[in-house]
């Protein structure tokens, strides 16, 4: 099942039970956050990261650096070719 | 909206697809077909048809659109026994909007609740939990449908409602493994996919790790892809660099959430909570070996199929079904003897014409009149 | 309210037609809706018709909660008649209230429900002019349900209907769509989300009369209420026998209910509106409507969305963001929030 959507951690509400609000464009909801807890993401080191959300759960953190390269290789997708082309119209 | 409008900027689309026509005219398969590739995901199919991709891809290129919405695929002996734990008296029934319509041997959960059953929809499995706590009176069941990507969810609530006493909840556990379906495909005569779009929010959990025999043992390409159009044609376009390279290869375009090791914490809760089933039963591909799990025996008191004494039943598809064949790309949604006649999205036969999403329903909706709007 | 009814809940009594329901009704209905009509506690209301055609339509209200961000029952119920009536370019004048309450019901809440219609009649210029009033068991009805009917006169010349959209006519919306039904999903607890939206409950026969001051080429008028923006433009569509186009990037949604959306796997243009209309108006004319629109409270975020085309007949599409086609077909049912 895919239905997901970034949102971005903005208070831990219950450390006990793992519960974290989220918010996403101005909608807000609680949301369990157990499955981005681990080594590299300790519970207060969450706060203001994007996470994954998915039927109520915190699936996985984005990653930022990722995410910017993947726009970078988007960018860079045609744009040797776009250069090609104009060089040969140019040269027409 | 961060990390979703980048990824579905019109411009970037535009030189994408450009570069995706001229990889399309640089491709010769051995048999004289369009390139065809699969998006395993029913979310995939979402928005490829949300943004009409599929109209924008050269001639010579296909999506055939794979069975994993779990919706789609769920029997209709699964329905008939939500249904029957939804008819006690003392039961409320919780369940995704998605499993509401579909259609069991007789009625739907959307009917029994119009004649009275008490069947609420949930967004999360632990909104289902909340009703358990505040019903002490009642058996609360929750109807866990999905693949990997939904399983930490279900398996953690089970865990949440042991640790905090509540021993009124019950899941009915539908879950399905998306490996054995992806095999079941590749394994399937005339199967004719080329390269697969991987489901992005499976890989999450599960890793790229697990497609590796598609490329080894059956020389296909895979590439784990997200849901966005920007992903889903940035891996159309990964794909497509592949077969023209004659390589086959898994790789990851979905990075920014996906790492290839997968989510160790969200795979803990599922090894804690499931085990594999035997085999499962998959509307229109018929029974699949180890691709399904079920509660394992710690957590036995929670599992509905206990409770409720309900047994495997079979219910055969009517022989007129041809979704395997469609979903395997063998036939178009149209090919199938009853697409449109006895089979509609008002009276479905089969599981393609189940959801709004489905191929055979998208085709049933879209198909003649998009030509038209197009020309 | 009269002080004694603090803390006092309906009760069999109040619809029996003794003097439990005559103080009632004289308490709190008599005196809230405060007009001469209804003040003659008559059986009827009686007055004089300007001459023209008549409009005259009925809603009944079952909304559940009563109250929500932005409106609540009283409001919909009256708001709902007077835009019906507006949509035939008719201005509305007299409105009836027919009541059927749940014994229990806290008076409190029902004085401030008819506060509410009171205040939106008068926003909307109309009289509540009579009534009934029933009360049932405990059980039977959930707190209160409203029925509302509604006349008015349609100004002589003005002719809209839902089949006079014609190929190369422009498609309006007085602004951004889906809120009411933002609204009532984070209304619903079950799905325990909470936004900054409210309902855009509101009552357009203002917007309708500013409108027809700049244009007699007014084909249709439609108010965009349950099945959202969507389903008005293929009932258009279907009775007109016309195709219609509708641009993605044109279609207005506040940010807050895009992400319960996005959340919720739900289309804002299948959400319902309590206040939104579609207007579909002769090309040459749609500019100076247009700007008349944006003048108006109700229509300052008013856009064109798309046009009447050649093409297949019935048919709505959508020319998404990226160039293709998606045919935007009739709800089947309800929207559902999905997770797949």
């Amino acid at each position: 099942m895919c239905l997901g959507v970034p949102a971005q951690i903005k208070e831990i509400i219950d450390i006990d039970n793992q519960i974290a609000l989220v918010d996403l464009s101005g909608v807000s909801r609680e949301v369990n956050i157990a499955c981005v807890i681990d080594g590299a993401h300790q519970i207060d080191g969450l706060i203001d990261k994007w996470v994954l959300v998915h039927v109520g759960f915190a699936l996985s953190v984005v990653d930022e650096e990722e995410a910017h390269k993947t726009l970078q290789i988007l960018d860079e997708i045609g744009e040797l070719s776009a250069t090609m082309e104009d060089l040969d119209l140019g040269s027409k | 909206m961060k990390y979703v409008d980048e990824f579905r900027d019109p411009k970037q689309a535009k030189k994408i697809l450009k570069e995706i026509d001229k990889l399309c005219s640089e491709i010769t398969l051995a048999e004289d077909r369009p390139i065809q590739i699969m998006e395993v995901c029913g979310g995939h199919t979402h928005s490829i048809f949300r943004y009409g991709l599929n109209q924008l891809l050269p001639d010579n290129l296909e999506f055939v659109h794979g069975p994993g919405c779990p919706v789609c695929v769920l029997p209709r002996s699964v329905v008939d026994n939500c249904i029957r734990i939804a008819k006690h008296e003392d039961v409320i029934f919780t369940t995704f909007g998605d499993a509401m319509r579909v259609p069991g041997s007789d009625i739907s959960l959307l009917d029994l609740k119009a004649n009275g059953s008490d069947i609420r929809m949930v967004y999360s499995p632990l909104d289902a939990l909340a009703i358990a706590q505040k019903n002490p009176n009642k058996r609360v069941v929750f109807f866990g449908l999905g693949f990997e990507t939904t399983m930490p969810s279900t398996a953690l609530s089970v865990m949440q409602a042991q640790k905090q006493g509540v021993d009124n909840f019950y899941l009915f556990c539908n879950h399905i493994t998306i490996i054995p379906t992806i095999k079941a495909v590749l394994d399937s005569p005339g199967m004719r996919i080329d390269g697969f779009l991987g489901p992005g929010h499976v890989s999450l959990i599960i890793g790229t790790q697990p497609y590796k025999f598609i490329a080894d043992d059956y020389h296909k390409p895979l590439v784990a892809a997200g849901f966005e159009p920007l992903d889903i044609l940035q891996s159309v376009w990964m794909i497509l660099k592949q077969l023209k390279n004659g390589e086959a290869k898994i790789e990851n375009q979905y990075s920014r959430l996906v790492h290839d090791e997968g989510n160790a914490s969200a795979l803990s809760p599922i090894q804690e909570v499931f085990e594999l089933r035997e085999f499962f039963e998959w509307r229109g591909l018929g029974s699949i070996n180890h691709s399904g799990v079920k509660i394992n025996a710690k957590y036995s008191q929670y599992d509905a199929e206990i409770e409720f004494k309900l047994k495997e039943v079979t219910v055969t598809d009517p022989d007129v079904c041809q979704c395997g064949e469609v979903l395997k790309g063998v036939l178009k949604p149209w090919q199938c003897k009853v697409f449109g006649k006895e089979c509609t999205p008002e009276k479905p036969l089969g599981a393609l014409m189940v959801s709004t999403e489905g191929a055979c329903s998208a085709h049933y909706s879209y198909g003649n009149n998009i030509d038209l709007i197009n020309k | 309210m009269n002080k004694k009814y603090k803390d006092k809940k309906i009760t069999m009594a109040h619809g029996s037609g003794g003097k439990a329901s005559s103080d009632l009704i004289s308490d709190i209905f008599v005196n809230t809706f405060n007009n001469d009509y209804l003040a003659t506690m008559e059986d009827q209301a009686r007055f004089d018709m300007q001459s023209g055609q008549l409009a005259l339509t009925t809603d009944s209200y079952v909304v559940s909660p009563l109250f929500f961000k932005g409106g609540d029952i009283g409001k919909l119920a009256i708001t709902g008649t007077v835009n019906d009536l507006a949509m035939s370019g008719a201005k509305p004048l007299y409105l009836t209230c027919g009541l059927i309450l749940e014994e229990g019901l806290p008076i409190s809440t029902l004085d401030e429900i008819i506060k509410s219609m009171q205040k939106t009649a008068e926003e909307a210029g109309v009289k509540v002019v009579c009534g009934d009033t029933k009360v049932v068991e405990k059980g039977s009805a959930d707190q209160i349900f409203i029925n509302t009917a509604g006349v008015g006169v349609i100004p002589q010349g003005v002719e809209i209907h839902s089949y006079s959209a014609q190929a190369g006519d422009k498609i309006i919306v007085n602004g951004f769509i889906g809120d009411h039904g933002a609204t009532i999903m984070q209304s619903r607890a079950e799905l325990a989300i909470s936004a900054d939206i409210d309902s855009d409950c509101q009552v357009l026969n203002h917007l309708v009369e500013a409108i027809l001051s700049v244009s007699n080429n007014i084909h249709s008028l439609r108010d965009a209420t349950r099945g959202g923006v969507a389903t008005v433009l293929n009932e258009i569509a279907n009775d007109s026998k016309v195709c219609i186009n509708i641009k993605e990037d044109s279609v207005p949604v506040r940010v807050p209910t895009r992400g319960v959306c996005e959340i919720l796997g739900l289309d804002p243009l299948y959400l319902a509106n309590e206040g939104t209309l579609v207007c579909v108006v002769a090309a040459e004319d749609a500019d100076s409507v247009l700007q008349a629109m944006q003048q108006t409270k109700e229509g300052e975020n008013a856009c064109i969305i798309g046009e009447v085309t050649d093409g297949p007949e019935g048919i709505v599409a959508l020319n998404t963001l990226f160039g293709g086609n998606k045919i935007l077909d009739k709800l089947i049912g309800d929207q559902l929030p999905r997770i797949c």
